[in-house]
């Protein structure tokens, strides 16, 4: 049997900037992965990321993120994605310092 | 030093020219990801965690205060206002956007340096003693062969698409400070009976599979180094193993077939292309050695050092840790600590930078380094103007003293940073640093060498620390996994793993038994760590370690 799929958003990079970026329900990029459309259904994930590969002059490293559904959307269940929407932890800089 | 001469700087320029059409193909959408890819990683470009990442070559370690301060330059234009010295003796730049890279390359063209080839599967930036030129123990500067060694790696056209990166240094003493075996070749200078030679070695190399360098040529040449070299990496270019990228560096190739295999096949294939230098390269490695012709040393009474010496706690300290012999005893070696407690080992700010190239350019000959060990080198140094030098470097959150010591830390970037990294490094670094500065035991502990890794690929070297810590992902958690008794000098070793991994919250009170433990056992303070370890064998520490109930199994 297949295994069950289990909900995700869509990341990858800025093509200019290199900031992480999600993408949301109406197929745009945001910065907030509060914002990030949480995929439930595997062909449709499999659809959303045909077209995000496509747009190879915004994003870049387009992949799927494994999330939980939180009461503030989607939070990551690992620690890599807890980085990549935070920052790093040596310095206040990235999104840590932009977003708030 | 060397300058650029209108060959290099043509070179750059045009190189710098390709590329800013090749990022702006990228942005207009004429090129893809995957056909910009390889073209910005052999400009020294990488797309990380939360940004791009553009990696600076600084040759051998070596550079003057013009090109420390267009560095400091960069820091503060494109990026957050620092830099990052790697364990490479490079330079990495965590914040760039994509459209300004090319500005930094221009900027970076005007100071003679670049980021060609400090990426990707060609030879990348040699790498050399950052003692160079002014230790007490050498036989001789290894820059000039770095130099030419460059020079002839540089955009080498049968050595852009090899099987892997290949990494080549070089030392020119027998106390290696370089790191050479474990790098795909390293190379020491040698004399015999008044002749000038190198010894070579083959196959080092850190990464998941650690392998010790081993000698194929004990006394080459000089006018053969070049074609030797080349017949080498042609060897290896033919038989790398293409088909798996973690069996692609030199180290399994010579493991695979043998040491003599290889040896045979370098010969052979060093007669056929031998015929064809001509002599230029060592006409060449001629005009480059004058370029690094010792300063000429200023005499006088080093009374002022002395005094501050005796009168000064705090200078003394920092003297005892933070100065090396130079071959002038009249001078001295400074290494500036990058590793202030609880700060990212390796980080400067633009105005650290800056205040670096200034001490250079007044009282050290203009001349600074990069180390391996993420610091920054005054190589020479009246001891006369020690003091002056201190009190500077102390104002400027410099003055740290404690260079070889436990807060000495080398850590690579890790999850804080690296794409490829399993877990973080720097909060690991700072957390030891911090901790060992509360207990206040870092002096009495003595030579230390901790050495952090990320990931399997071991940036940080932590496989020849006396203490390794390497980060991975055991089933969604940072784990920590420690090994002993790890060496980076001419008695090269890779350290013994002591079992299961520690937790993030673990792994601090873990080296800490280990410390404790040494203390506790050696046979005297002259008794360093790792004496201590080849003497007593894994078994003390690995009870200090795992026979207490908040070890815990990790794996």
């Amino acid at each position: 049997m297949a295994r069950e799929f289990t909900p995700k958003v869509i990341t990858a990079n800025a093509l200019l900037e290199g900031d992480v970026v999600y993408l949301t329900e109406n197929d745009s990029w945001t910065r907030h992965l509060s914002e990030a459309a949480i995929l439930t259904d595997e062909a449709d994930a499999d659809v959303r990321m045909l077209s995000s590969e496509a747009q190879t002059d915004i994003v870049v490293g387009v992949y799927l993120a494994d999330v939980a559904v939180g009461e503030n959307g989607p939070e990551p269940t690992h620690f890599r994605e807890e980085f990549r929407r935070t920052g790093p932890s040596n310095y206040l800089h990235g999104k840590q310092a932009e977003l708030h | 030093m060397y300058t650029y001469t209108e060959f290099d700087r043509d070179f750059v320029a045009e190189r710098n020219r390709q590329f800013r059409a090749q990022v702006e193909r990228r942005i207009d959408g004429s090129l893809t990801e995957d056909e910009f890819k390889p073209l910005r990683l052999m400009n020294g470009l990488y797309l990380q965690l939360h940004a791009y990442m553009l990696r600076v070559a600084v040759p051998y370690g070596s550079l003057n205060s013009g090109q420390m301060r267009q560095l400091a330059y960069l820091a503060e234009r494109w990026d957050k206002g620092y830099g990052h010295f790697t364990t490479r003796q490079n330079i990495q730049y965590n914040w760039p956007e994509l459209r300004d890279v090319p500005d930094m390359l221009d900027a970076l063209a005007e100071v003679g340096m670049h980021a060609i080839q400090t990426s990707g599967n060609t030879i990348r930036n040699v790498t050399a003693d950052h003692f160079a030129g002014a230790a007490a123990d050498e036989v001789a500067d290894p820059r000039p062969v770095a130099e030419l060694i460059r020079q002839w790696s540089t955009d080498h056209p049968e050595f852009q698409f090899l099987p892997r990166k290949f990494k080549v240094a070089v030392t020119g003493s027998q106390n290696d400070r370089a790191v050479i075996k474990a790098h795909d070749i390293g190379l020491r200078i040698v004399e015999r009976d008044g002749v000038i030679g190198y010894e070579v070695l083959v196959g080092g190399g850190l990464g998941r599979t650690p392998m010790i360098g081993k000698v194929i040529h004990d006394f080459l040449p000089e006018e053969d180094l070049l074609p030797y070299l080349e017949a080498v990496v042609s060897v290896w270019n033919l038989l790398g193993r293409r088909d798996n990228k973690y069996k692609a560096r030199i180290k399994i190739t010579v493991h695979e077939h043998g040491l003599e295999d290889i040896r045979a096949r370098v010969e052979e294939r060093f007669a056929l292309i031998k015929p064809a230098f001509k002599g230029v390269d060592q006409a060449m490695l001629k005009a480059i050695r004058a370029d690094f012709e010792a300063p000429e040393f200023r005499s006088g009474t080093v009374h002022h050092f002395d005094a501050a010496y005796k009168g000064n706690a705090m200078f003394r300290a920092w003297a005892d840790t933070n100065i090396s012999e130079h071959r002038n005893p009249e001078y001295a070696i400074v290494t500036i600590s990058l590793k202030a407690h609880g700060e990212t080992p390796g980080d400067a700010t633009a105005d650290q930078m800056r205040v670096m190239a200034d001490l250079a350019e007044r009282f050290g000959h203009d001349e600074l380094r990069i180390s391996h060990e993420q610091n920054v080198i005054l190589p020479h140094v009246h001891k006369s103007d020690l003091p002056v030098i201190h009190t500077a470097l102390k104002e400027a959150g410099l003055g740290t003293a404690n260079i070889g010591l436990i807060s000495d830390i080398i850590a690579c970037p890790g999850m804080d940073y690296c794409a490829l990294a399993t877990a973080r490094s720097i909060p690991i670094a700072q957390e030891i640093a911090t901790r060992f500065d509360e207990l206040k035991l870092e002096h009495e502990i003595g030579e230390m060498k901790i050495k952090i890794s990320g990931c399997i690929n071991a940036c940080g070297h932590h496989h020849v620390g006396h203490i390794g810590i390497l980060g991975l992902d055991r089933a969604g958690v940072e784990s920590y996994q420690i090994t002993l008794g790890g060496d980076a000098t001419q008695d090269a070793r890779v350290g013994d793993r002591t079992g299961p991994g520690f937790s993030a919250d673990d792994i601090i009170p873990a080296i800490e038994r280990i410390v404790y433990t040494y203390l506790e056992l050696r046979e005297n303070e002259d008794e360093t760590f790792l004496n201590a370890y080849s003497r007593l064998g894994m078994i003390p520490f690995k009870n200090a370690l795992y026979n207490q109930e908040q070890a815990y199994a990790a794996e």
